[in-house]
């Protein structure tokens, strides 16, 4: 994908499936909304291929928007239109596919039916912008950053929307920079880093990729980090107040000497990790980049 | 509910809650049509004023709804990202811009309603040729809506909001539409007899009044067409 002289995105392949939500996660700048934009029929590849449910997104564009919903990631709704009148309208671009009270419904909208697009705050017009997305209940969603912007309540409507959707066979791509949102939403999750693919994979394989040889937990600060240390043939870091790292593979055998090292001196243990990753650890090691 | 019929009462709809809206496209064309129909600012000779103030009203009518409500209109859809979430659904494109033009014909329809009617109890009477009527009100909106697109599918939302208004304000003055050409000084008139208000205002004359009728006005428009439509296609942009 090129904007002028700019390569905004390149060498980018991934299949999302049907049932599953597919996260496209990178830092802002990545490219994420030009690939979902490919997808859309918005933006033509410079090169390479894009098909959605078989179909070319632009070439067969009229075929496709019956098929397809879209939630872009600013605006879209006329500023002093209603909400109930926007269902009605999207609903009438799908002949009725779904019934407009329904749908305002879905996204908890319906006592602000009367308020216009403008008269909304931040999280209800995104909850809008869903339930219009879903108005011709399409096989494909593509939702540019669902849940900006979005309070507490709002996000996990619409995290419960999306897992109901995929549920039911719809095939849901996502963008977003927050990695709590794709590890809580995602089956499958594509990380992009400055135009590039870096990882991809379900969040398992994500998790498990070059896991490090280490073990990490909390417990009261200030341990003796020596005599734990050679408890486990390992060294022992202190990374922050009460939070250690134990550079050793993360074995059973170490995990059962970590624990009986605490138990012996009666200390209480916090958290433990061994073995996995959190998608922030993938992320940050393989885009270098904290800036998500 | 067909697509294209919910999209059209759905813009009209927006469009008559709008007040600055109707201000344009109602308000403004009938106070002026009063005031210079009643009250001597501009020597218009013997005739009935109203008779030479009707059809520049008219003209005027068909610009402030085909390049002013309709440029404005656009410009901000297209800023808050209407134009670009409508385009993928199964409206589309084209189907929204014959909804948008469907509309234009709907306000422009009420308008004629509106203004022939307060004409006719200021004293107006029509020399009407119906054809010529709908020829100039289809030439001139073609023309002012490409005007309208060319500004709106480029421009910033309040940069368009500006030019719009400025234009307009330009081509309601030295268009004919309230001070006749005629009453305009020389090298103005030249000017004026070339813009596309001019031009509709002369169309507007032969179509509703007794002007003897020339092609010239009629060709006038069809240039400004042929310009602005080629404009409104190379420039316009739907995000």
């Amino acid at each position: 994908m090129r904007y002028g002289d700019v390569t905004a995105v390149t060498g980018i392949s991934f299949t999302a499936l049907a049932g599953q939500v597919t996260a496209v996660l990178g830092p802002n700048g990545a490219g994420k909304t030009s690939t979902i934009e490919a997808l859309e029929g918005y933006r033509r590849p410079f090169a390479g291929s894009v098909r959605v449910a078989g179909l070319d997104p632009i070439a067969d564009h009229a075929q496709l928007s019956t098929r397809i919903g879209v939630m872009l990631q600013e605006g879209g709704v006329y500023p002093s239109m209603r909400v109930g009148e926007a269902a009605e309208l999207f609903c009438a671009y799908h002949g009725g596919v779904n019934q407009a009270d329904q749908l305002v419904a879905r996204v908890g909208l319906t006592d602000r039916r009367k308020r216009t697009w403008k008269q909304l705050s931040g999280g209800e017009q995104q909850r809008l912008k869903l339930a219009l997305a879903l108005a011709g209940a399409p096989d494909v969603v593509f939702l540019d950053e669902p849940t900006a912007g979005v309070d507490a309540e709002g996000r996990i409507l619409i995290r419960e929307i999306i897992r109901s959707l995929a549920d039911k066979g719809t095939a849901v791509v996502l963008t977003t920079h927050e990695l709590g949102e794709a590890e809580r939403l995602a089956d499958h999750v594509v990380i992009l880093d400055k135009g590039r693919i870096v990882a991809k994979g379900t969040l398992a394989e994500l998790r498990g990729q070059g896991a490090p040889e280490e073990i990490r937990f909390s417990a009261a600060p200030g341990l003796d980090l020596a005599s734990l240390g050679s408890h486990l043939n390992g060294s022992v870091q202190e990374l922050t107040s009460g939070e250690y790292v134990i550079t050793a593979p993360p074995t059973p055998v170490n995990v059962a000497r970590l624990t009986g090292w605490l138990a012996e001196r009666n200390l209480p243990l916090a958290d433990l990790r061994a073995g996995r990753q959190s998608l922030e650890d993938v992320f940050l090691r393989l885009t270098g980049n904290s800036d998500v | 509910m067909n697509a294209f019929v919910a999209q059209v009462k759905a813009e009209t709809r927006l469009l008559f809650r709008n007040g600055e809206q109707l201000l344009l496209t109602l308000g403004i064309p009938v106070l002026l049509l009063v005031f210079f129909s009643t009250v001597k600012v501009v020597d218009l000779g013997s005739t009935p004023r109203v008779q030479t103030i009707v059809p520049g009203i008219l003209a005027l009518a068909v610009m402030s709804t085909a390049m002013v409500g309709l440029g404005i209109a656009t410009g901000f859809e297209r800023k808050y990202g209407v134009l670009k979430l409508l385009g993928s659904t199964p409206l589309g494109r084209p189907r929204l811009l014959l909804a948008k033009a469907a509309t234009v014909a709907v306000v422009e329809l009420l308008q004629f309603v509106v203004l022939a009617t307060i004409g006719a109890l200021l004293g107006w009477r029509p020399h009407l040729s119906l054809l010529l009527v709908i020829a100039a009100v289809l030439l001139g909106t073609a023309c002012f809506a490409g005007i309208a697109f060319t500004l709106a599918g480029r421009l910033k939302g309040e940069v368009n909001l500006a030019a719009v208004n400025g234009l307009y304000l330009v081509l309601l003055l030295i268009g004919g539409m309230v001070v006749p050409l005629d009453n305009l000084p020389a090298p103005l008139r030249a000017v004026g007899r070339l813009l596309p208000s001019g031009a509709l205002s002369d169309a507007m004359r032969q179509a509703v009044g007794e002007t003897q009728r020339t092609g010239r006005p009629w060709l006038i428009l069809m240039v400004w067409l042929l310009v602005a439509a080629t404009a409104a296609v190379r420039l316009f942009r739907w995000e």
